[in-house]
């Protein structure tokens, strides 16, 4: 059997087709195939979180579906929520309260926290704790990135109006 | 690592799947939110010739009030079932599970019939259906039919799904007057599969217990419902004296393995731990 399939999908807002191999998941395809090297490939069997992309809206593991699957949905990655200017608060509050060092797992986190100020915005710090429970940083201990996402959250509400 | 070679099928019908599996016999894997089975296969744990995607399967997916039951599709993400007003009120168990199972990357893509018919150990929602006496519907070539959640679940990863077979839905009964249910889980990291868990769905009426099951998950090679310990409950209230039979009682009644978590000896007294602090608050509220 053919082991190619053809894939068309709309990332960050631009339309995409390519015939790849079957057997390629969503993050390689986006790195690979796009050049979109921004979401991260870590464990490869969906533990650690740093290839976390949004797709139809919500957030996914990119190692967890195969690129096929991903046919005829609307794929945002961090480039995408970075050029919107959707999560420029909580880049902000990364580098203002130093929530990252080495940077490997923060665009994966970004498009977590990203869900969560959607879901819910005023997470106690726990449920903060909590909803990046599946994303893996080995440099900060989370304490500033749990900071940061308070931060960017009064920084929004003193914006006037979500941004979403 | 990647994933060996494979042909992927995208299923615009159940009968559209059936006809796949049949085609390609044991060389062909049912594709659902993928949780687990892309994990396997990046790990080449398995090494399919052919993935049938049932993710756009009409009718597979979708939450059903029926009656007495909630019909839940078995395309139905995690995060539907966690957000779903019908299943909060209907099957409060099946609710308290929701947040215990991976984390939200992962509820947004997996499948409420994905973790059945995987049928992981340590999972909660296969202990959920066993301690609510779920109905499985399974189609084939033949058909569909419906089997009870305790001859559904065989053994290690092994179900009543035969080869070739596709569970489409999962009927919960809804929660009867008087009864109450709980689940409460221990595990390292929260999201983590549990070290071991408890499903409780018991009656009590005025503090009094009635019938009822504890089901246990992370303790043996499939769900396994503490009857004997259950029935210890039965016209009693809550005391510290109760807690401690039955936690004697599980002692006696579990046979659970060991691993890197814990050995059997420390999960046979992690169960009387989880249901003390599982029943205490059922008895109470």
């Amino acid at each position: 059997m053919d082991t190619n399939v053809d894939v068309s999908m709309r990332v960050n807002g631009d339309p995409v087709s390519r015939r790849i191999e079957a057997r390629m998941n969503l993050v390689d395809f986006l790195r690979e195939e796009l050049g979109l090297s921004g979401s991260h490939v870590g464990c490869e069997h969906g533990v650690c979180g740093a290839c976390t992309v949004r797709v139809d809206g919500r957030i996914v593991r990119g190692c967890l579906m195969v690129a096929a699957q991903a046919d005829g949905a609307d794929v945002t990655t961090i480039e995408g929520l970075s050029d919107t200017g959707e999560i420029r608060a909580l880049q902000d509050a990364f580098v203002e309260r130093n929530a990252l060092q080495c940077g490997y797992c923060t665009p994966g986190m970004l498009l977590t926290l990203a869900e969560l100020m959607e879901r819910n915005r005023a997470a106690s710090r726990s449920e903060i704790r909590e909803f990046i429970s599946g994303n893996y940083c080995r440099c900060t201990g989370y304490e500033a990135i749990v900071d940061a996402f308070e931060m960017a959250r009064s920084a929004r509400s003193g914006g006037g109006g979500d941004a979403a | 690592m990647k994933p060996a070679p494979f042909a992927y099928v995208r299923a615009a019908t159940l009968d559209d799947a059936l006809r796949t599996l049949e085609e390609h016999g044991d060389g062909a894997r049912v594709l659902a939110g993928g949780q687990s089975l892309m994990a396997t296969l990046n790990m080449r744990l398995s090494a399919p010739e052919v993935l049938v995607d049932i993710g756009r399967v009409d009718g597979l997916a979708g939450i059903e009030d029926t009656g007495d039951t909630l019909r839940i599709g078995a395309m139905t993400r995690h995060v539907e079932v966690e957000t779903s007003e019908l299943v909060a009120e209907h099957a409060p168990l099946v609710a308290s599970a929701m947040p215990h199972i991976a984390h939200p990357a992962i509820r947004n893509a997996g499948t409420f019939g994905g973790s059945i018919a995987f049928a992981d150990p340590a999972a909660e929602l296969p202990a959920c259906a066993v301690a609510l006496g779920a109905r499985m519907t399974i189609a084939g070539k033949a058909g569909s039919r419906t089997v009870e959640a305790d001859a559904f679940f065989r053994g290690l990863y092994e179900t009543a799904i035969a080869p070739r077979e596709i569970l489409t839905a999962v009927e919960v009964p809804k929660i009867a007057p008087g009864w109450k249910s709980g689940l409460m889980e221990l595990a390292r990291r929260h999201g983590d599969y549990a070290i071991i868990g408890l499903a409780a769905h018991v009656e009590v009426e005025g503090g009094r217990f009635g019938g009822g099951r504890l089901v246990f998950f992370g303790a043996g090679d499939h769900p396994v419902a503490a009857a004997q310990t259950a029935a210890l409950l039965e016209g009693e209230t809550w005391s510290d004296r109760l807690a401690d039979r039955l936690a004697a009682s599980l002692k006696e009644e579990l046979d659970p393995f060991e691993d890197l978590n814990a050995d059997a000896a420390m999960r046979r007294h992690l169960a009387g731990v989880l249901v003390k602090r599982t029943l205490g608050p059922l008895a109470a509220a």
